[in-house]
């Protein structure tokens, strides 16, 4: 298969506009012809619904919610990016962009990202119109800080509570164009499978998550806005409910899965507490403006932190970065508190822990002005660990947070599979191989809000020529396929949970393909995920009927799928054999433990065509040519 | 420690419901509720036992998923707490917990604990926004803000949607809510324009599902995850009565 990722020729800073100018148009009097399915209501699929609504297309839009306001996105506390340079501190599109580049550790492609930075101006323009309570100055003007890998102050938030209200605010927009009729809504629905038909996506197959009920939607494209699957580690920053279902189906259809090893470890959460925990919990990384992060001197230094005096403390981000200090990017972080933690020098009863303390700045600034910052933070910090972060230091670990890869897509972000495009975190394109902080959201909304507006335009105009109906036999044939599966998982009866064999996968992934890896532990990782897999479907026990809600059918159908998925990941992250940016291969690094990329055979996205159950995938290399920047080593020393 | 639960068990809408009682033998104090429910979950999976169903995502007390009474109370003892976010170390070993769905002809019972709550959507789609589409707006520092309102604005936008308010209410009113959301937006700029349809639009299909009015008991304030005040319930009712005076407005449902 020849990859083509149709980017625009002509200078980095004009090829967007130049492609809006070439892309083929719908006359607004035919865009009512068109049906377009947008599954998932986070800030991708819910700005991407409402805004084909606004243009006047059918929309129908699927979440697996009690309501597309719950979405994860909202759960996004620190902030969004834009290159406003409203600080005056020499911020503008082109830093916005060669920091994201730079960040990504240069496994991005060029011309995407300089997109994303061109628009995130307009994300804070429409979010703002929306009624979006950002954070003010006293003067009426909208107010900044910093994020990880930055040193400008561009980073937008609404307290603690950023992706919330950014959500709110595109839920909103949804929600007027729901109220209109130019958007059906499908809550509790999940979608199981993709249909394609003559090699254009026509279509969805989904399970009603309260009747059971298998039902066949048909549309001129399809959209995935379905996030990510951190989850496939089990415990992860993700809400319970998100999984790889969507995209590794829509890959078992054909659509490529491109660097799906690229995931992110966030340095800033809740360290782990129990065996019966269900997920970890992230404290923003905003809250590293003001913490600093350290870990005693001395290997088992038990003490009160209180009582460690400064001399025998290791402020090891400021020692080590000093230019970006405790704001060095997350996968430098978090790699940097899991040495000093396997040095012997970790805190609390685990080990497994570091400090983020905040008495300097609660001297310095006076705790209402700490409190306005990160009070809700704080808050929540007690409520889970019973400490005061203003009277001790947080304990903090990284944990899984943010999954880089995704489904490949072009610059009009359609999959291989015509018809079929994927957006946000569902696919791969912006962030090479580590994200930088509050750039999720910006991506979300660009591409829901400012780019998939335009580009599905042109595939409608150009070659969604044959219309398809949910009667056409491939629909029949997929729902027969989920319908057969359905009733496997129902009669296996074996005697294990649902829950026990994700977390046996999920454990197995953190220690073999999780902050670190290397040739014997993914070759360990490689040998038993199918082990467990023919376990689970020997012995997994799944209760009641389909015709009913059941969590624990619904649960079985996204763990199947990360037990099959597991498998690429490890294998793509075998394949590349070098380190960079979350990816990290203990084989590749420095004397000073840095990452040491290889850009002589690795500067590519990987790309994995399905091939077959239990078969090798096809592997499929996307070069990335580098027009404007040159390739470094990443310092933020 | 060991607790005893009371849980209702409902296996659909039409089930009549009852409750059933089950042993929790292993609870410790790090805990959150859910990962309580979750072990015992587990263990009735094992016995061939439907498990207990509640509604949950996030886990981090902000997506407004997750929805119990505990002892009577939406969301348990903790103020300002989300049930996800209710930590085992407030119980005592011993405990009888009564755990029970959130209450309202508004919000049926769909299965055990979990409830439809969508008429909140309904009514956010009936007015709650601002009518702007995408692209076009003016630059973000193009209308200055006072701080004071935009705190205020982002006190009233906290709210998550969850509904405790409703079930806490002896009227079962939706006003906690809707009043979070029309105060949001008045203490804006970029909601005037909408301010009286707003606000009437979004009452009315707030009658039209049944919810109860406000009769100033203050139970929602009291439960509510977020604290969101009832002040915003006087901010609603004064919208309410200048949006009445001020034009004749035609009391509509639907989008505006």
């Amino acid at each position: 298969m020849q990859l083509n990722a149709k980017i625009p020729s002509g200078p980095l800073a004009e090829k967007w506009d130049k492609h809006i100018t070439e892309l083929k148009l719908v006359n607004p009097a035919n865009k009512r012809k068109y049906s377009i399915i947008v599954v998932g209501s986070g800030l991708a699929g819910a700005s991407a619904a409402a805004s084909l609504a606004e243009l006047g297309y059918q929309v129908k839009c699927f979440c697996f919610q009690d309501s597309p306001r719950r979405a994860h996105s909202i759960a996004a506390q620190g902030g969004i990016n834009a290159s406003k340079n409203y600080q005056n501190d020499g911020d503008s599109i082109y830093r916005l962009f060669y920091d994201t580049i730079k960040g990504g550790d240069f496994r991005s492609r060029e011309a995407n990202v300089y997109r994303l930075a061109q628009v995130s101006g307009s994300i804070i323009d429409q979010c703002v119109a929306q009624g979006v309570p950002f954070a003010r100055e006293y003067g009426g003007l909208l107010a900044n800080r910093s994020f990880g890998g930055a040193q400008v102050s561009r980073t937008f938030y609404a307290r603690g509570q950023t992706g919330q209200q950014l959500l709110l605010g595109a839920y909103q927009a949804l929600a007027r164009q729901i109220g209109l009729g130019a958007v059906q809504m499908y809550n509790r629905t999940e979608m199981v499978d993709l249909v394609v038909v003559d090699g254009h996506a026509k279509g969805i197959v989904v399970r009603d998550l309260v009747t059971g009920k298998i039902s066949s939607h048909a549309a001129d494209a399809v959209v995935l806005g379905t996030g990510g699957y951190a989850n496939v580690f089990f415990l992860s920053t993700n809400a319970k409910g998100c999984n790889v279902t969507a995209n590794y189906r829509a890959y078992k259809r054909g659509a490529l899965f491109a660097n799906p090893c690229f995931t992110q470890i966030h340095p800033t959460c809740i360290p782990v507490h129990g065996e019966y925990q269900s997920k970890l919990t992230l404290m923003s990384e905003s809250l590293r403006n003001d913490g600093r992060v350290w870990v005693p001197k001395a290997k088992g230094d038990k003490r009160n932190p209180g009582q460690i005096p400064e001399s025998e403390r290791d402020y090891y981000l400021e020692r080590k970065y000093p230019s970006y200090g405790n704001l060095a990017p997350r996968d430098i972080s978090s790699r940097a508190a899991k040495e000093v933690c396997d040095e012997g020098r970790g805190i609390g009863e685990t080990g497994l822990g570091v400090y983020l303390d905040f008495s300097d700045s609660i001297k310095r600034l006076g705790k209402s002005k700490i409190e306005e910052r990160y009070g809700n933070l704080f808050e929540m910090y007690e409520k889970i660990t019973a400490d005061n972060p203003y009277e001790t230091p947080m304990h903090i670990y990284p944990a899984p947070h943010y999954t880089m890869g995704g489904l490949w897509v072009d610059y009009n972000l359609m999959s291989n599979i015509p018809g079929l495009h994927i957006i946000g975190e569902a696919n791969f394109s912006d962030h090479g191989a580590n994200r930088l902080g509050a750039s999720a959201l910006m991506q979300g909304l660009a591409d829901g809000y400012f780019v998939l507006p335009y580009t599905i335009g042109d595939y409608l105009a150009t070659s969604a020529k044959t219309k398809v109906t949910a009667d056409n036999p491939a629909f029949k044939q997929a729902e027969e396929a989920v319908t057969t599966k359905t009733k496997k998982l129902l009669a296996v009866n074996g005697k294990r949970t649902v829950d026990s064999f994700h977390r046996e996968l999920g454990l197995l992934m953190w220690e073999n393909c999780g902050m670190a890896r290397n040739d014997a532990s993914l070759k360990t990782a490689l040998k038993r995920i199918p082990e467990i897999r023919e376990e689970f479907w020997k012995n997994v026990t799944v209760l009641g009927s389909n015709e009913e809600y059941n969590m624990s059918l619904e649960k079985a159908g996204r763990v199947a799928d990360f037990l099959e998925f597991a498998e690429l990941m490890c294998t793509d992250a075998l394949d590349r054999d070098e380190s960079c940016g979350g990816h990290f291969r203990t084989e590749h690094q420095t004397a000073e433990g840095e990452a040491e990329r290889n850009d002589a055979d690795y500067a590519h996205v990987s790309c994995w065509e399905f091939t077959g159950d239990g078969k090798k995938p096809n592997f499929i290399k996307e070069a990335l040519n580098f027009e404007t920047v040159h390739l470094q080593t990443r310092s933020y020393k | 420690m060991k607790l005893t639960l009371h849980v209702w068990r409902q296996k659909n809408r039409d089930d009549k419901g009852h409750m059933e009682i089950y042993e929790a033998p292993h609870v410790s104090p790090e805990m959150s509720f859910l990962e309580m429910l979750d072990v015992v979950n587990e263990d009735l999976t094992l016995k061939g036992k439907d498990p207990i169903h509640f509604d949950h995502d996030c886990r981090e007390g902000i997506c407004g998923m997750c929805s119990m009474v505990i002892n009577g109370i939406a969301h348990g003892s903790q103020p300002g707490t989300t049930v996800c976010q209710l930590h085992m170390r407030h119980f005592k070993d011993g405990d009888h917990v009564y755990i029970e769905p959130w209450r309202s002809r508004a919000f049926p019972i769909i299965k055990d604990l979990v409830v439809d709550r969508s008429a909140l959507d309904r009514i956010i789609a009936a007015g709650g926004f601002v009518s702007v589409n995408t692209g076009g707006t003016p630059d973000g520092n193009a209308l200055p803000i006072p701080k004071d309102n935009a705190e205020r604005a982002m006190d009233a936008a906290a709210c998550i949607g969850c509904g405790a308010c409703v079930a806490a209410c002896p009227n079962a009113s939706a006003m906690l809510f809707v009043s979070a959301k029309v105060a949001h937006l008045a203490y804006l700029p970029q909601g005037q324009v909408e301010r009286e349809r707003r606000v009437t639009a979004m009452i009315a299909q707030m009658d039209a599902e049944q919810f109860g009015a406000c009769t100033n008991h203050y139970e929602c304030e009291a439960v509510c995850p977020k604290s969101i005040s009832v002040d915003n319930i006087a901010k609603l009712n004064r919208e309410y009565a200048r949006a009445l005076k001020t034009r004749d407005y035609k009391i509509a449902g639907g989008g505006l």
